[in-house]
């Protein structure tokens, strides 16, 4: 028996099936919160279990297990010791779409009451299926901190309505953060977030969802590039083109392409489709050199013009615009650009790390290694402290000796 | 077995037993050695099972205090902020004795750095309170 081969559990297939048995079970009129819990504990014993006893029926069995873990404990509250044979509801039949169910708990679960860490903590849980130890090692806290988090979270929502439309705006920032918050750890949280992306966009036709989703296929697509073999960074212009994902570049080309052709006139594309669109002009350059930095340049302007006050309100795509400016009209146009952003990203590292960088396209090594030592003091992580030490040291050394 | 800090400064502690630019200004190749020795001491350090965490800090620092009922906390960046000591980062290490804590101490100490010669920097090695024994 021991020598036997477990057969390897589908853990993806698995917790894909989280947001429908959860929302199937919300809908019943069960509390958010007392569903979640047994949901979990359902997917705990799956884990045990279904290796040596598939079931026929995942979905049914998680529901199952999941209602009877409900229904013991409304019993163990009501302190009563009788034992009775479990009456099961079975799960309606389908009635809801995959992608409804999804969309449905996100709303839940990006609750606009919530904190965003929470936010993000209750989606992977609740939609994502992450164990609470999955999701406490992806963002390196203790277990206990990580368990705490979700169940204020959960208190939270107690006695909110959740049947309401919600705001899909958070839910796409919560999806964001998700993909941003990093790679490392044993959970993949970018590609988790692209799963949970795919999913809403069978769900809704909201341009900006797909948007979304192509940005973080085209950003991931250039993944493997982005570290080399000591876990150095390496930058997008010194990267191995030829270890992009062609296949991730394809499928973010074609969600964007279709999110675009739901814009009207008065309906212009939204932040995500604009940024997608400039990660899809870098992904289609062969070369650094082939880049069409003037079309870079013309969604620039279009994303800067969605706020009355880019600056203040989105400083980052100032930024961006400055490094395209450098690259079209040449680095002083570039650093002329970054000198508004002073006030507001003066003691940010990515401000002088920008600057480093238009100082070079400038000409000026001197002054390019200065902005990178000042952005290397900056930094906020070690990668970045020491890709900014050496480009640094790089610019230094490439300086003509002053004689 | 004891737990100790072996605490990294930006500035502060004795006298540098020789002087050290900025590490921006070293040849790239010597960061490049720098960068790769420290990858190679927490390898070592797991390899040896005496590995617990390393953490890198900011240089930027806010002190901060409570500020009376009512009031907002008070903050400043130091009396001399120029001068004072300042944390850089850590290793926190597991070890069988104060002497291996200042062995690796040393080890730590002996980071290229430029024209590949050690650093020769000055470790703070700190011993971490321990959990009352069981069974007692």
């Amino acid at each position: 028996m021991l020598d036997e081969p477990t057969p390897r559990l589908d853990e993806g297939a698995l917790r894909a099936l989280v947001p429908r048995v959860l929302a199937g079970l919300v809908r019943r009129g069960e509390d958010f919160a007392a569903a979640e819990d047994a949901l979990q504990e359902a997917l705990l014993e799956a884990l045990r279990v279904w290796p040596e006893h598939p079931p026929r029926e995942p979905r049914a069995w998680l529901t199952t297990v999941a209602t009877r873990r409900l229904v013991d404990a409304r019993r163990s509250e009501a302190a009563r010791h009788r034992r009775e044979k479990t009456t099961c509801a079975e799960p309606r039949p389908a009635a809801t779409e995959e992608g409804d169910d999804t969309l449905f708990l996100l709303v839940c679960c990006c609750h606009p009451d919530l904190a965003p860490a929470s936010q993000v903590a209750l989606t992977l849980r609740a939609v994502g299926g992450l164990t609470t130890r999955e999701i406490a090692d992806a963002f390196y806290v203790p277990e206990t901190t990580m368990a705490q988090r979700i169940s204020r979270a959960k208190r939270a929502l107690r006695g909110r309505r959740l049947d309401l439309p919600g705001d899909l705006a958070v839910v796409l920032r919560v999806l964001y953060l998700v993909y941003t918050a990093g790679h490392a750890g044993r959970v993949d949280l970018a590609g988790e977030a692209i799963r949970l992306a795919r999913q809403l966009t069978l769900a809704t036709d909201e341009p900006e969802a797909h948007g979304l989703l192509a940005l973080m296929l085209l950003n991931h697509a250039r993944l493997p590039a982005r570290l080399d073999s000591e876990g150095r960074i390496v930058p997008l212009d010194r990267q191995d083109r030829s270890r992009w994902d062609t296949r991730e570049i394809a499928e973010g080309v074609r969600v964007l392409q279709s999110a675009l052709a739901m814009q009207t006139e008065e309906r212009p594309p939204g932040r995500y489709q604009i940024e997608a669109a400039i990660a899809a002009l870098h992904d289609d350059a062969a070369t650094a050199a082939e880049t069409d930095w003037p079309q870079i340049l013309a969604w620039y302007d279009d994303l800067v013009a969605l706020t009355d006050d880019p600056v203040r309100q989105d400083p980052a795509a100032v930024l961006g615009r400055a490094v395209a400016v450098g690259h079209v009209l040449g680095g002083a146009a570039g650093l002329r650009e970054t000198d508004r952003l002073r006030e507001v990203l003066g003691e940010r590292h990515r401000w002088h790390a920008a600057r480093g960088y238009l100082h070079e396209l400038d000409g000026d090594l001197r002054a390019a290694a200065t902005a990178y030592a000042n952005a290397a003091r900056r930094a906020t992580n070690v990668s970045e402290r020491d890709h900014l030490v050496r480009q640094a040291a790089r610019a230094r050394a490439a300086e003509p000796r002053p004689r | 077995m004891p737990k100790y800090l072996l605490l990294k400064h930006y500035r502060g502690g004795p006298e540098p037993h020789r002087p050290v630019p900025p590490m921006d200004q070293w040849a790239p190749e010597d960061v490049e050695a720098h960068l790769a020795f420290l990858r190679h001491v927490s390898e070592l350090l797991e390899e040896n099972g005496e590995f617990v965490d390393a953490q890198a800090l900011t240089p930027a620092r806010t002190w901060v205090r409570y500020g009376g009922p009512g009031a907002a906390p008070v903050t400043t960046d130091g009396p001399l902020p120029e001068t004072s000591d300042l944390v850089a980062g850590w290793y926190m290490i597991d070890v069988e004795s104060h002497e291996r804590a200042l062995e690796l101490a040393a080890y730590v100490s002996s980071e290229p750095g430029p024209g590949g010669e050690p650093l020769y920097e000055w470790i703070d090695v700190r011993e971490v309170m321990s959990e009352p024994p069981s069974g007692d």
